[in-house]
């Protein structure tokens, strides 16, 4: 008999290790991915990168001196090689002259503006993680509800506008609904002053700013989750264990809201724990729109500036918030669901 | 100087020059709005253009509060040596100060050179090679030490040292030490490292500088931002442009990239040492935003005072402004050409006729509509040379009758200039427009359509817009591809013929990457033009030259200029003494901005 | 008034009378229409039964002809949880112990669901939570109708397991659904369907999705757990066998009414509906090859929204020309009385029908 899912914790810190590996693995490539995009594809396409951070008066000095800065001559899998070391013993840059120091975790410096990229990234993490969880906390609790009494009253009037509503807000992209509400509450009504405070600066004031973002945002995601979860529960719904509660005796608010929500959180979990991952690794029409300064901006500009180690930091950033939001949902997943197990 | 956002800012429909059009013609006849309509009022906004070469409200000036400028794109680096926006050495006047600078005055006055840590400008000696300056008393630094002539040596010496600090102009490596023979001062190995020979410092108080050929426009690259004092002590390198060491009225507080900057006063700057700058404010912020829609819109809200991008408001902020806050809107002339420029390399280019034939075969109208119409694009552009450059003539000077008789394309004059080149059947060619910017690739569309008349067909090629130095800054890249024109724009580093013109035009400047003489025009007279403007040091003579120079480059048919360039911008109700300036071509002089209250 | 029969589940035609019967179950022209695109759907149209305490009433037919809709009507699930849809449409009348659960407070009803009526589902695999162990399910529904706590609950629970026949009881408490055996968890269902004494059980299709050899335990625990408890008890399958096993009386349901109905060993032994001769032509059994089976019934169910004019049977029927004037096409037959308690609707004359049943399909059987 198949007994025993309760994982013990030694088999839950295996698959752990297992993971955390493979997470490691997907890391380098994804950074030698991102290295050779950066400096690759400009070579197969003829162009020098070098040409583009010198100035107007392309000083032949300046390009070569700039070749040797960004480790042009060096071979990629040194550059990444030399890049991981920064992150677990800091590195040290030299270059005419100018020698810097710089200490683990050593994500490097900004070609642009020369400063130092972990600060960045620490800077900007909060923003998005608190544009991120907002809009989480709030797409969840409006979304799954929207979604549960469309799929409780199918085919009412309530039914129907809500799913138009949330069609709608699936299609509308974020720049169009971003800036209507702007447009609306912050320009028009004056009711929120759309602006970014820093929180340290005033509570208030930061919770304001980030009213207009956080719903714009949800109100994408929500129109999602609405859609998912009408459909999945109007499927679970039918199910035959449902029936059984019914069944037992069971009243109908504890049917719906212990039995079939149960079932119907699995998916909507696993969708939950994608989107936040992604979205921390910045949200970055939604940052742009209500300039917010988080990662997704950040890299919107590094990108704009071909600023590599920018890039570098926040895909890290990025890629470890998915990973790590992946392992979440899976252990999640398993406790949610016990015939799932952690293999 | 770069004015250009990358961030693509200036997206417009054709249309749009229509509406701005209208727009205008409405408020013209009282058509606004706005309650502070009419110009001057005490509190309201000053009126339309009111500080287009003009200074508007200056008797309103108050001392105190904070300036707030607002803006999409940060400075390229806010280290004097390294930046190259002309917004940025606009702003660098409120922490730097340089030998001789612009006036603070508006229009073509502002270009005007005039003492600044010097006490005078130069004492031009030794047919126009040496240089010489004596400071004023009391010019210091934040920490309250003089500013000393090896101060400015060193700032200045920190321009060689391209392997660190790339970025910025390099003219006066080039005119100070054309063989390269100084390494600059982070390899200097002497002491003071203060190793280049072209200038001397005697005393604290006296500089030296000795041009082993003469240069006319000197004094304006001493102008330059990239001019100013360093201190060796203070010299982060790289990380300097993080946090300069201020030799201004105002000083860094703080400074995070792409997100806010923060000016406080420094309080040993003295007010009798400097004759400049008025120092109004107490405090200057920058906020930047990546939405140009919702700044312009903070804008008009008055959340902020100013754009410190100074490149015109955005479509749809100007059509709003224009409606209804006209009075808070100029219309000046930006100091950029906007063109197509016919590289030599690529057939049938090589033939002036067959690059005259494009000129001749153009709509110029549908270019300028192209480019946003009157207002918001600009007049026709007829030649070269910037209106704001001595020596231009404007639309007066029009060889090929652009503005005029030609305004819509003349295809019989087309037709001769194909025979003429050997192609009466027309022929094929590619344009070349960055992908970033749609004006642009609507003015190539215009150009397409109009040549087809002609018998030219032309496909349409858009690149990457970041990578623009790296695609078309490569000849061989142009040859290889077989760009016959190219769509672009260029502003004057410093309002001088050389300052618009050297790199574009001068043989010498061709280079095999990084080039910005696209035409390859490798022109004997132009390059003796330019080198008779360089040693020539009366200036009637040298506005005779520039026009020169701008005449035989049109002769060549060369380039097809499209516009000369204006824009729309927004000029906060809070803001006193307000004017545009030819300093910064057409930008309003940040310096000595103040607030009503 | 209903007489009893001597086996005690009494079989009667409808009577309008409201008065509370005196029968444990009384189901009264119970019709059970859903509403479709399509049409109306006569699931359920007119069926008639009572069923006493401590007896086993057998619902026999195809799928489709109304015998779960029938139980899903008496538990009162056709009106709990019907978001959006159409309702369906109910009438008549459904007795239990002198109350009548159709024009009954909603509530009223669930407070009796689990613990006055239970029911076991056919799959016990999808009608168990997966996401909660067999511990859980059964302590709620202990806890629903009992006010008792956790650890009482749990006690009743592994009790329960273990009067089902399950191994380790205090173990497999615990256990999620997908980890038992499809024979055990059946076990657990009838557990859970006992945990609170009901009155009636209505069991479901309780043996379709399990083996053969599972089955004949299974139908061992529901017969020895009546006998024990003594509640009555509702078994609906399509198989004869299984009610052979059960059932004191049998109802056999075509087309969404009773066709034929009676003491088991009348119905099985003196069958007077052809379609009940079908139903036993395809029994399998033991002693016999199931190749030689000899009457299957031919054709589909008949369609629930169009049901055949006069006998819903006639199209399948192999006799529906022994009647005269095409009878059977046109006028729908009502229950007639065929002996002691055993009812059919069938044209064919008492005589007919026995004289088939002797000549022909008995010694095929």
């Amino acid at each position: 008999m198949a007994r025993g899912t309760a994982a013990g914790p030694r088999a839950v810190l295996a698959y752990l290790i297992r993971r955390l590996f493979a997470a490691a693995v997907m890391l380098v490539v994804i950074i030698l991915v991102v290295f050779g995009i950066f400096f690759l594809v400009p070579r197969w396409a003829g162009v020098d990168p070098a040409t583009m951070f010198v100035g107007k008066q392309a000083d032949p000095a300046a390009i070569e001196a700039v070749r040797q800065k960004l480790g042009l001559g060096e071979p990629i899998f040194v550059q990444v090689w030399e890049f991981f070391k920064g992150l677990f013993v800091g590195r040290t840059y030299a270059s005419g002259g100018d020698v810097t120091n710089c200490a683990a975790p050593c994500f490097g410096y900004s070609f642009r503006n020369e400063q130092a990229i972990w600060p960045v990234l620490t800077d900007r993490f909060p923003v998005t993680l608190a544009l991120a969880l907002g809009a989480a906390v709030l797409w969840l609790i409006f979304g799954v509800a929207a979604g549960v009494l469309s799929a409780l009253k199918r085919g009412s009037l309530w039914d129907r506008g809500a799913m138009i509503v949330a069609l709608s807000g699936v299609s509308l992209p974020i720049y169009f609904t971003g800036l209507l509400s702007l447009a609306i509450f912050s320009y028009g009504l004056g009711w929120l002053d759309a602006q970014y405070v820093p929180f340290a600066e005033s509570p208030t004031g930061w919770f304001g700013g980030m009213i207009l973002p956080w719903v714009t945002l949800a109100f994408l995601y929500a129109a999602m989750y609405a859609r998912i979860t009408r459909a999945t529960m109007l499927e679970i719904l039918g199910e035959d264990y449902i029936r059984t509660a019914r069944a037992k005796g069971l009243r109908e608010p504890v049917v719906i809201g212990k039995h079939a929500m149960r079932s119907t959180m699995t998916p909507i979990l696993t969708m939950f724990g994608m989107d936040l991952g992604a979205l921390i690794g910045g949200a970055i029409l939604t940052e742009t729109t209500f300039s917010l300064p988080g990662l997704g901006q950040a890299v919107l500009t590094a990108i704009n500036t071909k600023d590599l180690p920018i890039i570098l930091g926040v895909t890290l950033i990025t890629s470890l918030a998915v990973i790590f939001a992946n392992l979440v949902v899976d252990l999640l997943y398993a406790v949610i669901d016990p015939r799932v197990r952690l293999s | 100087m770069i004015t250009q956002r990358t961030t693509g800012r200036r997206k417009q429909a054709v249309a749009a020059a229509a509406v701005v059009a209208a727009l205008l013609s409405t408020a013209a006849c009282g058509g606004g709005d706005d309650k502070n309509e009419g110009g001057g009022s005490k509190n309201g906004a000053a009126g339309f253009d009111a500080a287009n070469n003009k200074a508007a409200q200056a008797s309103l000036a108050k001392k105190g509060g904070t300036l707030k400028f607002a803006g999409v794109q940060d400075a390229d680096s806010w280290d004097t040596t390294r930046g190259y926006y002309g917004f940025a050495w606009n702003f660098m006047r409120y922490y730097s100060r340089t030998l001789v600078t612009g006036n603070a005055e508006p229009g073509a006055a502002g270009a005007k050179l005039t003492p600044d840590l010097a006490t005078s400008t130069a004492k031009v000696t030794d047919d126009g090679k040496t240089y010489t300056y004596t400071l004023r008393d009391g010019v210091t630094w934040e920490d309250g030490k003089p500013i000393t002539s090896q101060d400015i040596k060193y700032g200045i010496e920190r321009q060689w040292a391209q392997d660190v600090l790339s970025g910025g102009p390099v003219y006066l490596k080039d005119i100070l030490d054309p063989k390269g023979e100084y390494k600059g001062p982070y390899k200097d190995k002497s002491k003071d490292k203060l190793g280049l020979k072209a200038i001397e410092t005697p005393d604290a108080k006296t500089i030296i500088f000795k041009l082993p050929q003469a240069n006319s426009d000197f004094e304006d690259i001493l102008a330059l931002a990239s001019s100013a004092p360093v201190r060796q002590d203070k010299d982060t390198k790289s990380k300097y442009g993080l946090k300069p060491f201020s030799s201004g009225p105002y000083k860094f507080e703080s400074y995070t990239p792409n997100k806010s900057l923060v000016l406080v006063r420094n309080t040993e700057w003295k007010a009798s040492s400097d004759p400049i700058r008025k120092a109004y404010p107490d405090k200057i912020t920058l906020n930047l935003f990546t939405n140009a829609n919702d700044m312009d819109q903070r804008l008009i809200n008055g959340d902020y005072d100013l754009d410190i991008n100074q490149t015109g408001m955005s479509p749809q902020g100007r059509t709003t402004a224009l409606k209804k806050h006209k009075a808070n809107l100029d219309n000046p002339v930006s100091g950029y050409v906007r063109y197509a420029v016919f590289p030599q390399s690529v057939k049938p280019f090589d033939n002036e006729h067959c690059r005259k034939a494009v000129i001749y075969g153009a709509d110029h109208e549908s270019l300028q509509t192209a480019r946003g119409g009157p207002v918001a694009g600009g007049d026709i552009g007829t030649n070269m040379l910037p209106p704001s450059v001595p020596g231009a003539e404007g639309q007066k000077y029009d060889p090929y009758e652009s503005a005029t008789t030609n305004k819509n394309g003349n295809v019989a004059k087309a037709k001769e200039e194909l025979k003429a080149c050997g192609k009466p059947n027309g022929f094929k060619t590619t344009i070349a427009v960055r992908n970033n910017k749609p004006v642009e690739v609507a003015t190539a569309e215009s150009l397409q359509a109009s040549l087809k008349k002609v018998g030219i067909t032309v496909d349409i090629d858009q690149y990457d817009g970041a990578q623009t130095s790296g695609i078309i800054g490569s000849p061989a890249n142009v040859k290889k591809k077989g760009y016959g024109i190219i769509i672009m724009g260029w502003g004057p580093d410093f309002p001088t013929v050389q300052g618009f013109g050297l790199p574009l035009w001068s043989g010498k400047y061709i280079l095999e990457s990084g080039n910005n003489n696209f035409a390859l025009i490798d022109d004997k007279t132009i390059d003796g033009l330019f080198d008779s403007y360089v040693k020539e040091l009366d200036e009637a003579k040298k506005v005779e030259l520039s026009t020169e120079i701008n005449h035989k480059v049109m002769e060549g048919g060369y380039y097809l200029p499209f516009v000369f360039e204006k824009f729309v911008n927004w000029r906060g109700s809070n803001l006193a003494n307000v004017y545009t300036t030819d300093n910064y071509s057409g930008q309003y002089d940040f310096v000595n901005l103040a607030l009503k209250k | 008034m209903t007489e009893l029969s001597k086996s005690g589940a009494a079989m009667t035609e409808p009577v309008k009378d409201s008065r509370p019967p005196s029968a444990f179950l009384e189901v009264r022209d119970l019709k059970v229409h859903f509403p479709t695109d399509d049409g109306l759907v006569k699931s359920v149209d007119g069926l008639n039964f009572t069923l006493e305490k401590g007896k086993t009433l057998g619902i026999v037919g195809e799928s489709g002809s109304g015998k779960s809709v029938t139980s899903l009507g008496i538990m009162g699930l056709h009106t709990a949880g019907q978001y959006g849809k159409r309702k369906a449409q109910i009438s008549g009348e459904i007795w239990l112990d002198g109350t009548e659960l159709l024009s009954a407070d909603p509530d009223y009803v669930r407070k009796l669901r689990g613990r006055e009526m239970a029911m076991i589902f056919q799959d016990p695999l999808s009608a168990l939570h997966p996401y909660y162990t067999i511990g859980q399910q059964i302590v709620e529904a202990y806890r629903i109708h009992n006010k008792v706590d956790k650890k009482t609950a749990r006690r009743r629970a592994v009790e329960m397991l273990d009067r089902v026949g399950i191994p380790q009881p205090d173990k497999r408490v615990d256990s999620y659904p997908h980890e038992f055996s499809g024979g055990m968890r059946q076990r657990a269902m009838i557990a859970m369907s006992l945990v609170n004494n009901p009155e009636l059980l209505i069991a479901d299709e309780p043996t379709t999705a399990l083996d053969v050899t599972v089955q004949a335990q299974i139908l061992d625990l529901i017969r020895d757990l009546q006998k024990e408890f003594g509640s009555a008890v509702i078994v609906i399958t399509h198989d004869l066998g299984v009610v052979a096993e059960l059932s004191d009386d049998i109802l056999v349901m075509y087309g969404g009414r009773c066709i034929e109905r009676g003491p088991a060993e009348k119905v099985f032994y003196e069958p007077r509906h052809p379609y009940t001769w079908g139903l036993l032509g395809s029994m399998p059994r033991l002693d016999r090859e199931q190749t030689e089976r000899l009457i299957p019934v031919k054709g589909s169910p008949p369609s629930l929204i169009n049901i055949p004019s006069g006998c819903a049977f006639n199209p399948r029927c192999p006799y529906a020309d022994v009647p005269k004037d095409n009878v059977t096409r046109t006028v729908r037959p009502e229950l007639s009385e065929v002996g002691s308690q055993h009812w059919a609707a069938c044209h064919m004359t008492q005589e007919q029908r026995e004289r088939i049943w002797i000549e022909e399909i008995a010694p095929k059987l």
